[in-house]
């Protein structure tokens, strides 16, 4: 199998994890569900620190690096604290606080 | 060095599938944000160390910033703005995939490097889905933060006009998978998706958002998916996968929520004029003041409060969960009805309530409530309204025939708090407010609910 193959297997996989997985999350925590989703995209940081520290980048890639990070950073930074912040609102059923 | 970093991505990929699936119960899901977390660190410091890395300068300067513009987000930011918040971080996921494919694609024609068609596809597809999602999300964000009108704006000849722009840029798309060299074409390909993001989102109206919310969600975890086949990381894949999948149920279940199609939402601009004329004529409503309505809940052995945008608008949560506890109290059995669509993104009620400190296990789902209804004595009503409309059940006639809403009519008692008789976002007008068990509470429903909380105690000491 060759390397496109494999990756197209393991999107299929992720996919069908993915819709199962996401589809017993309960309705309650549909917001901070979105959060978290959203700052786990923000793992294309990855991908941005791939472009803007490769040897040779040109000026282009780091600045276009640069901005793609900030904003990947900035994703994974409030995604998981605001998420954090969310859940931590949900009280314990009958525990008055 | 190189075979460390793979295990290290597949541990993190394995700990990002977890957090998904520790969110399916508010006991677990304090876990899930913990997981992702060690999951990101992970993979950064594993790409970090997996090449020999320049440029350490921009790099670190890019973390900082956006760690110092990330907190304050995260912190500052108040829970009704939340729509907004989630608007423009899926602009920002977008951006940035989509500046990384501009950059891979500038990178390798630099230096004279054969994009292979397998490169080149999904590098369009990213660039593509990148710059229109950003744009897109801008729009959403605007129309959220009411810096941009709410209702849809059309205009003759929209829907072709969008397609038509959508056509050239997949036709240049695919000019560039077969001829990469043609580096001219990128910025036109760029400005025209950059365009369609706007053009996509601006006939969509205020009510829609939950759904375009969500659909802008799917193609930013998509575009990220699709850098993952360009870089051939498959880590990047995962968790773009996820992304994507979870946006699409989410917006599957808002769609399912307002019975309507994914290119009804699109490209259906609801809330037209088709229904503005509607009836004109002034049919007569009973109102109550603040007193009436203090007796009647205080009367009731159960009530189920219905909450919807309006809420959040009046900033009624904490005033709600007086009244909530002040009724549970006095031995009434106080629950929440919640549409799924309620609200300007999915679960937003839900945050609403909880910030409030409402217990969730006092939070219902439309279709774990519907059945109790009808032994419930009061149903109050604040700031919803299209999900309460009976038509939805009745009239073949009405827009919203079809939908699934909340059966407050059922109710012995209705009451609903409401500015005034002016018909809701989509222009209809709702049969729920004529109908001779349906008490009009008319007032913003902060000041309303605490006049409510005036009379209350004043009984309870009678």
């Amino acid at each position: 199998m060759s390397d496109l193959e494999i990756t197209l297997f393991v999107f299929m996989l992720a996919t069908f994890l993915g819709l199962e997985v996401i589809r017993r999350v309960s309705p309650l925590l549909h917001t901070p569900l979105m959060s978290l989703t959203n700052a786990i995209s923000a793992i294309s940081v990855v991908g941005a620190i791939m472009i803007t520290g490769a040897y040779g980048a040109t000026m282009l890639s780091k600045v276009l690096g640069f901005i793609a990070i900030t904003a990947a950073v900035t994703n994974i930074v409030s995604g998981y604290l605001i998420t954090d912040r969310m859940l931590k609102m949900f009280k314990k059923p009958g525990g008055k606080k | 060095m190189l075979h460390l970093v793979s295990y290290v991505y597949i541990v993190s990929s394995a700990l990002f599938i977890l957090s998904l699936k520790w969110m399916n119960s508010p006991v677990t899901a304090r876990r899930s944000v913990l997981a992702g977390e060690v999951g990101m660190l992970m993979a950064i410091a594993g790409v970090l160390l997996s090449f020999h890395v320049f440029n350490w300068e921009w790099i670190l300067a890019a973390f900082f910033i956006g760690t110092a513009v990330g907190i304050p987000i995260a912190y500052i930011m108040p829970m009704t703005a939340v729509p907004q918040r989630t608007a423009m971080s899926h602009a920002c996921g977008a951006l940035a995939a989509a500046l990384v494919g501009t950059a891979e694609f500038y990178r390798a024609n630099q230096i004279h490097e054969t994009l292979s068609t397998f490169v080149m596809v999904p590098l369009m597809l990213e660039t593509l889905l990148g710059f229109l999602t950003f744009t897109g999300s801008l729009m959403a964000m605007g129309k959220l933060q009411e810096v941009l009108p709410q209702r849809p704006i059309t205009y003759r000849g929209q829907n072709l006009t969008n397609f038509a722009l959508f056509g050239i840029a997949a036709a240049l798309g695919v000019w560039l998978i077969v001829d990469p060299a043609q580096t001219w074409i990128f910025p036109i390909f760029a400005g025209l998706a950059l365009v369609f993001g706007v053009l996509l989102i601006i006939p969509i109206g205020g009510a829609d958002m939950p759904t375009v919310i969500a659909l802008l969600n799917s193609y930013a975890g998509l575009s990220a998916c699709a850098m993952g086949f360009v870089l051939g990381n498959k880590m990047l894949v995962i968790a773009g996968a996820l992304d994507g999948s979870s946006g699409l149920i989410l917006s599957i279940i808002m769609c399912k929520a307002m019975n309507r199609s994914f290119t009804n939402v699109l490209f259906g601009a609801f809330g037209q004029l088709q229904v503005a004329h509607g009836h004109a004529e002034k049919r007569p409503v009973r109102s109550a003041t603040p007193e009436e309505a203090a007796s009647i809940l205080d009367a009731a052995s159960s009530v189920i409060i219905v909450p919807g945008y309006g809420l959040a608008v009046a900033q009624a949560q904490h005033k709600i969960r007086e009244l909530f506890d002040a009724l549970m109290k006095r031995g009434v059995d106080v629950k929440f009805g919640i549409h799924p669509v309620a609200g300007r993104m999915p679960g937003h009620m839900n945050v609403l309530l909880a910030e409030a400190d409402i217990p969730y296990d006092r939070l219902y789902a439309m279709e774990d409530i519907n059945s109790e209804f009808p032994q419930c004595d009061v149903a109050l009503v604040v700031g919803a309204n299209d999900v309460t409309n009976p038509a939805a059940r009745t009239d073949k006639s009405s827009p919203i025939y079809g939908m699934p809403i909340l059966d407050v009519d059922k109710a012995h008692t209705v009451m609903v708090i409401k500015r005034s008789m002016n018909p809701g976002f989509a222009g209809i007008d709702n049969e729920l407010y004529y109908m001779d068990k349906t008490l009009m509470l008319f007032g913003d429903a902060k000041t309303f609910v605490s006049e409510i909380l005036k009379e209350l105690p004043a009984r309870a000491a009678a």
